[in-house]
């Protein structure tokens, strides 16, 4: 974990609202792996006061870079979005616990809902890196705004995309195409696949059910209001089984769908 | 050029500069060690600890206004047996005073927290916090009633040999009136302010911003209210008082300092930036080293009113 002063490399709004950021930041490249995120002081003013969290949505360790994929939704988004080329941004990371893979899976099922792909294209390429064969299912509510289909698909990935308006590939949400996939192939729990998601509180309940139901283990990327990031102010609560609460910022952001407890949380934010 | 001297001694409390973090922003010490070594820092104020495990409250949690956030954490923390196995050898280990930051619900919770803290080694004081706003029962209730806080707060005194800082609520009409009561009852030094009972609410959903509705402000927000009180606090009673709210930089320190806070707490400042704290020293330092001061003692209560 790393106080540092990153540099924008490049900027650029990819889709409608959706921007990608290049950071130069050699020792948190060097550190991060796939599902960490960095916290990050978007003004020296104290209005936005806390740092925002992102996830890292690519690591070029050779290049000493990372790149976040991120959605304007406020004042701090909207804020971010002025930097330019050059600007140094106050950087603080990798933060948090990222996704467990183990070494011998062979396959990897991935899903992504809206902004949610963020943290899973470097967990694509690290997938692919290591040879396990990775399907992809990226939804959102129109077809400008689905990210990164074409990186997954450089990738090898097989991609399958959903809409909400059937403007692109299947039309409903994301997790409908993925219940409509299992049901027809129902052997896939056969080949022991590990399921990674990121995406919306109601995407993540279907895909904890339907993950238990055909017997996938399955790991999500949560997401909670956060003010440390590192486990001390305990605001970024998320309720597990057994009554308690997990720490989303020093616990998680990653968690196994089997931990939470999905109907005991606030679903504004997770 | 002079040696500026930063140390400062809060009844029997020594430290080595008087820049501490506040209780609940500083975990037990574990957050930021490899980027604050503990043993810079004047002193260490534990999370608030209560005789049981607490799980705390439903998210959201905390929200962000202007200048400032809102939290209703409900005091989450690991317990009475548990900090004394697992969380105080670690925080052993370093050369800085510990402080436990204790919350009961009922007088009798105080005193045994209090009682139980005292027989083990490792830590130089306690911190009667009676002004959490977080919780149903306890805290806050006895920091808004003097005859309260007296009752507490003797019956804390009795049962520890252990420097006692009693810590105060901003939510009351005349702060000096439960210090005092703090004072009569016997403790060491006075500790202010926590968080202002506070809400915001999402126009869009018409809902709080936080699950319990209303939580408790802090951060540069709070400032200028907290040196009012540091202020009012320093001119009505002599005790060492130990100054938050609102403590971002150097200058916000000294401001307090300057009011009559023997030593400060940085709570907020930390989230937002985790060298805060040993910025504030180096710039402490610089400034005594400009003003020709050599003693911090020189600076405590110095304003020109
Ligand atoms: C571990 C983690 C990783 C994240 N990764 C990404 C990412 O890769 N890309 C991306 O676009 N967003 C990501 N987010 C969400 C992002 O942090 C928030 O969208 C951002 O903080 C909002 O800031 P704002 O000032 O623009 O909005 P605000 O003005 O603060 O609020 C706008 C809205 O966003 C909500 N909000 C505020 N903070 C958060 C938060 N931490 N999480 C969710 N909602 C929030 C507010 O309550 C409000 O409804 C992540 C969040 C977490 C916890
Ligand atoms: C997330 C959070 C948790 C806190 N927990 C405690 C606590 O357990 N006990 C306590 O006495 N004060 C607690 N406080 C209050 C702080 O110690 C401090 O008094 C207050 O936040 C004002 O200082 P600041 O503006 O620098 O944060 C907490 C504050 C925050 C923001
Ligand atoms: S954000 Fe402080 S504990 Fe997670």
């Amino acid at each position: 974990m790393f106080l540092t002063e990153a540099t924008v490399i490049d900027h650029l709004e990819i889709a409608s609202g959706y921007y990608r950021m290049i950071l130069e930041t050699p020792k948190i490249s060097c550190q991060a792996y796939p599902g960490q995120f960095i916290h990050t002081r978007i003004s020296d003013q104290y209005d936005p006061l806390l740092r925002r969290p992102f996830s890292i949505h690519r690591i070029d360790r050779k290049r000493g870079r990372i790149e976040i994929l991120y959605r304007v939704v406020g004042k701090g988004t909207h804020l971010l979005t002025k930097a330019r080329p050059g600007y140094k941004l106050d950087v603080f990371g990798p933060l948090g616990n990222g996704f467990k893979v183990d070494r011998y899976l062979k396959t990897a099922i991935i899903i992504a809902g809206g902004i949610g792909v963020a943290p899973l294209l470097t967990l694509g390429e690290e997938l692919v890196k290591r040879g396990v064969s990775t399907r992809v299912f990226i939804g959102a509510k129109t077809r400008g705004l689905i990210l990164c289909e074409n990186e997954f698909k450089e990738l090898g990935c097989e991609v399958r995309v959903s809409t909400e308006d059937g403007s692109s590939g299947y039309f409903g949400t994301v997790t409908d195409m993925f219940r409509d996939f299992l049901l027809s192939n129902e052997d896939i729990s056969g080949s022991s696949p590990s399921l990674f998601a990121c995406g919306p509180y109601s995407m993540f309940r279907e895909v904890a059910l339907l993950t238990r139901r055909f017997n996938i283990y399955c790991q999500v990327s949560l997401e909670e209001r956060m003010a440390c990031g590192v486990g001390v102010c305990l605001g970024c609560a998320v309720r597990v089984k057994g009554g308690v609460y997990k720490r989303v910022c020093k616990d998680g952001p990653v968690f196994s769908a089997e931990e939470v407890a999905w109907n005991d949380n606030s679903q504004a934010y997770c | 050029m002079i040696t500026p001297k930063l140390t400062v001694n809060i009844s029997g409390i020594k430290m080595r500069n008087p820049v501490m973090v506040a209780s609940g922003t500083f975990g037990y010490g574990e957050g930021y060690e490899n980027l604050v070594p503990l043993d810079k820092l004047g002193a260490i104020v534990t999370k608030g600890i209560t005789m049981d495990e607490r799980s705390g409250n439903p998210s959201p949690r905390i929200c962000e206004t202007p200048s400032g956030m809102l939290n209703a954490i409900g005091l989450q923390n690991v317990g009475l047996k548990n900090f004394i196995n697992e969380r105080l050898p670690y925080l052993r280990q370093f050369d800085v005073p510990v402080i436990v930051n204790i919350c009961g619900e009922s007088v009798d919770e105080y005193v045994e927290l209090s009682k139980r803290l005292s027989e083990v080694s490792g830590i130089a004081g306690l911190e009667v916090n009676i002004s959490c706003p977080n919780v149903q029962r306890g805290g806050m209730i006895f920091g808004k009633d003097p005859d309260l806080t007296y009752e507490v707060v003797s019956k804390v005194r009795k049962s520890t040999h252990l420097p006692l800082i009693v810590k105060l609520t901003p939510n009351v009409g005349d702060i000096t009136c439960i210090a005092n009561s703090a004072r009569l009852a016997g403790c060491d030094a006075i500790s202010l302010i926590n968080t202002l009972t506070a809400m915001a609410i999402d126009i869009h959903t018409r809902k709080p911003k936080l699950a319990t509705i209303t939580g408790g402000l802090s951060g540069p927000a709070i400032k200028p209210v907290a040196i009012r009180m540091v202020w009012e606090v320093a001119k009505a009673i002599n005790l060492p008082i130990i100054g938050q709210g609102g403590i971002m930089d150097a200058q916000d320190a000294l401001e307090f300092i300057i009011v009559g806070a023997s030593a400060v707490s940085v709570g907020t400042g930390n989230f937002v930036n985790p060298m805060a704290t040993l910025e504030i020293i180096d710039g402490i330092r610089r400034y005594m080293i400009e003003h020709r001061i050599d003693e911090i003692d020189q600076l405590i209560g110095s304003v020109k009113v």
